[in-house]
């Protein structure tokens, strides 16, 4: 990645027009920028996260003992997980990884002014909040017969999210769902937009870091898979008001059409989630490293092949809902085949690192850990994409255990690389270094006491999504929700240094990484003017 | 220039802070609210509350579109390179759009092409094994409309608008306001055409909407692709009234180039339609 700038980043020193700036609630409410936005988008997905992170903790305190512990019933248990799933996925890590560090630094990577569309931009954020309610309210408000909130899992799956759930608590989810795609389809075109038509002069594409590669392929899968989620929820919307019998058998439906319909956002979704973070990796391991990224080009394709692979790969997720023996087949090659361009990701960050100068700086940490632990939850991948081993591990805690760590030890791993790898130059201050690696180990080893036991217990044959098991499972359900809780003391720990760096406000620098820090955001001051290169710079 | 020295040295346009996005994600909310409370008949008022979010939506495109007219033909702010930035963004909407679609035709296969599906038992004994199904029993699907009949009239309306609108925009090329305003006036008519043709063949089906997969499956897709039309057909309108108002030059017209890619768009998601349920899924219908 050849992306040093040079000349035109003097500008900062300018103010900008008085009254196109306004102050005060204005300024965010109202906002055009891309770096308000960006950080709007982070406070919100901290509130998801805490939200979200709060059931998880419930829910382990619930399976901490067999019998019911905290809840009611099972219903109100299934609803915290259906929540805990959609808000980590919409609420915490899309606008972490897409709306936070996408808005605030794919502008400054490229060397771009702001966003395409600044007040679309500023759309998509607010249709979040309002999508954030509603699922809230479904909380609330009738599902089951008699009961509160949707306890039908993320996946929403017809008949129980229709005739299971006549209150009307799906139908909130449903529109909160539209509104969520609405904001991210908006959201998609823009970065879309921006990266092909907003690059820097002499910035190519295969000059662009790798970080900006992971998003446009990021926001592709968006655009092309949430319309389809879209009408999936439609037909559920008009299936439990008006009549229609898409998922209804008795009047022509199929309930596995909202499967499959669901499976081809849903699997795409999955790569949205991490692929983000594939690029924060990149550009921190290269930081860190001092060297830049091993095989540029093929990282970047990689990310391009995984994807496109990742849209004719869905019916992997429904092995068992009677599909022909050569569909499975070619299902399983298709996984399988992901796995190649996924290690042409891990071998070569593993090939940056060698030989190069290595400092062990928070971010590093986060990035590392999540090069191995993204490679624990690969693995199992390649383990489940097996239709005849997936007849046994369909819906245990097996599975729970493999996408957790994919997404909770992947994703939100890559959450945390980009925080502290970009905190200094979104906030202008010095995180404490000492805080910031017991956070990372605190949470290190806390996830693995949560998710590594679920191997057994899947294995073991314990279902997911189910409140009270046998007495046998009893052993690892402890120990994982005593990671739980150490997790949740690294959480603690990462308040705490946030806080503490706003009160210390120690300066830091416009490139306090060094010489591994290549790309243009390095370039300018830590935080960055308003708006930033009112003279464009020029990529050599 | 009193701040001169501020001034971009590039040709994006840094768009002005605008309250209408906190204004529409409120509306959308509210709208959401009502139509789950009108929908469980949770609240009396519920209705208003879906109308007064319905309202805020439009009110808020009203506004927010007007922003941007403004922006373009007075302020100058649409240079060259934003134009492109405009053009994408129209492409990969309608390309949303198509994956919208996909959605509906992937339910209408779903059953059209399996329906001797030996696992789909109550659908095989509801449909007969067949596509299109046999009458059912309880009269909610008697029979197809014949595609050679009304669907091949609308069929010829749409195409034919789709070269009006091209008269439109060669007229508009050619600096030739009288064509452009002409044209325009024809595609609108056309479209306007095609809603009550189709809406008078909705009132004719005779099958229903609600307790069979054949109504739901037609009525959603080709209920969307009306949706589309309508929505298309405002576009046009708008266009029309901005012609009136001298809008538009040879060189800079993307409104109306976003309306005719629409126009297509719609078009093509027609024939697509014609072809797969009318005539393809059309069997022998009933003779009306």
């Amino acid at each position: 990645m050849a992306t040093t700038a040079h000349g035109a980043h003097g500008d900062h020193a300018h103010d900008d027009h008085a009254h196109h700036t306004p102050t005060g609630w204005r300024r965010f409410v109202y906002s055009t920028n891309h770096k308000d936005i960006g950080t709007m988008y982070l406070v919100f997905a901290m509130v998801g996260g805490l939200i979200g992170g709060f059931m998880s903790i419930a829910m382990r305190m619930e399976l901490q003992f067999p019998g019911l512990q905290i809840f009611h019933d099972s219903h109100q248990f299934n609803v915290f997980t259906t929540a805990h799933g959609l808000i980590m996925i919409f609420f915490m890590v899309m606008p972490a990884l897409i709306g936070g560090f996408g808005n605030w630094i794919v502008p400054l990577m490229i060397g771009a002014p702001d966003m395409a569309f600044p007040r679309m931009n500023n759309i998509s954020f607010w249709l979040l909040p309002a999508s954030f309610t509603l699922l809230l309210i479904s909380a609330f408000v009738e599902g089951e017969p008699g009961a509160p909130g949707v306890g039908a899992g993320w996946t929403i799956y017809a008949p129980l999210s229709s005739i299971g759930h006549p209150g009307p608590a799906v139908d909130f989810a449903i529109l909160s769902l539209h509104i969520a795609g609405a904001s991210s389809i908006l959201g998609a075109i823009n970065f879309i937009t921006t990266i092909f038509n907003m690059r820097a002069p002499g910035m190519t594409l295969h000059k662009m870091p790798l970080f900006v590669w992971s998003q446009l392929v990021t926001v592709f899968l968006l655009l092309l898979s949430l319309p389809v989620l879209a009408g999936a929820i439609t037909m559920l919307l008009t299936d439990r008001n008006f009549g229609t019998t898409f998922f209804t058998a008795d009047g022509g439906g199929d309930p596995i059409l909202f499967q499959h319909l669901f499976w081809f956002f849903g699997h795409p979704e999955v790569y949205i989630l991490i692929v983000p973070g594939f690029g924060i990796v990149s550009q921190v391991v290269s930081t860190f490293s001092r060297k830049p990224v091993f095989g540029y080009l093929g990282m970047a394709y990689a990310m391009v092949a995984i994807g496109g692979i990742g849209f004719v790969v869905w019916a992997h997720h429904m092995y068992t809902v009677g599909m022909s023996t050569g569909a499975q087949a070619y299902f399983i090659a298709a996984t399988m085949v992901i796995a190649v361009p996924t290690g042409v990701k891990i071998f070569s960050w593993i090939a940056t690192m060698w030989g190069g100068s290595i400092e062990f700086k928070t971010p590093m940490l986060w990035a590392v850990g999540l090069i191995f632990l993204f490679t624990v939850g690969g693995v199992t991948g390649v383990v489940l994409a097996n239709a005849g081993v997936d007849r046994v591990l369909q819906d245990t805690y097996y599975v729970v255990a493999h996408f957790h760590y994919v997404l909770s030890l992947g994703a939100v791993f890559a959450v945390f690389a980009g925080w502290y790898y970009w905190f200094p130059k979104i906030t202008g201050y010095m995180y404490n270094e000492t805080i910031g690696k017991l956070h990372f180990w605190l949470t290190f080893v806390g996830v693995n006491i949560v998710f590594f036991p679920q191997h057994f217990l899947g294995l073991a044959g314990m279902p997911r999504r189910v409140a009270d098991y046998p007495d046998a499972f009893a052993g690892w359900n402890y120990v994982s929700s005593i990671g739980a809780y150490v997790s949740a003391a690294g959480l603690g720990v990462f308040i705490f240094g946030m806080i503490l760096a706003f009160v210390r406000k120690e300066k830091a620098a416009d490139n306090p990484w060094g010489a591994g820090a290549t790309t243009l955001e390095w370039t300018l001051p830590s935080p960055p003017p308003f708006h930033q290169f009112n003279v464009l710079p020029r990529i050599k | 220039m009193a701040d001169a020295h501020a001034k971009p040295q590039h040709d994006y346009h840094l768009v002005d802070p605008s309250p209408w996005p906190a204004v529409g994600a409120v509306s959308a909310f509210v709208l959401a609210v009502g139509a789950i409370g009108w929908m469980h008949h949770m609240v009396p008022g519920a209705p208003l509350v879906f109308a007064a979010g319905a309202v805020g939506v439009l009110y808020t495109m009203l506004s927010w579109w007007r922003d941007v007219i403004r922006e373009a033909e007075h302020d100058g702010h649409h240079s060259r390179v934003v134009q492109i930035s405009h053009r994408y963004g129209m492409i990969l909407f309608i390309a949303s759009e198509v994956m919208f679609f996909v959605a509906w035709f992937w339910a209408y296969f779903n059953v059209a092409l399996f329906p001797t599906d030996v696992h789909q038992v109550l659908r095989g004994e509801l449909i007969g094994h067949v596509w299109p199904p046999v009458a059912s029993p309880d009269g909610k699907f008697r029979g197809t409309f014949d595609p050679w009949h009304l669907p091949l009239l609308n069929t010829l309306i749409l195409l034919t608008s789709g070269t009006t609108v091209t008269w439109a925009h060669h007229a508009l090329l050619h600096g030739d306001r009288k064509g452009l305003i002409n044209g325009l006036w024809l595609t609108v008519i056309l479209g306007a055409l095609f809603t009550c043709v189709q809406a008078y063949e909705y009132a004719h089906a005779a099958f229903n909407y609600s307790g069979h997969i054949y109504g739901a499956t037609f009525f959603m897709a080709t209920g969307f692709h009306g949706a589309h039309v309508l929505i298309g057909t405002v576009f046009l309108i708008v266009c029309l009234i901005r012609a009136y108002a001298g809008h538009f030059s040879p060189t800079q017209h993307l409104g109306f180039e976003f309306a005719a890619w629409y126009w297509h768009f719609v078009d093509v998601v027609w024939l697509f339609l014609f072809a797969c349920i009318y005539v393809w899924g059309g069997g022998t219908p009933l003779a009306h």
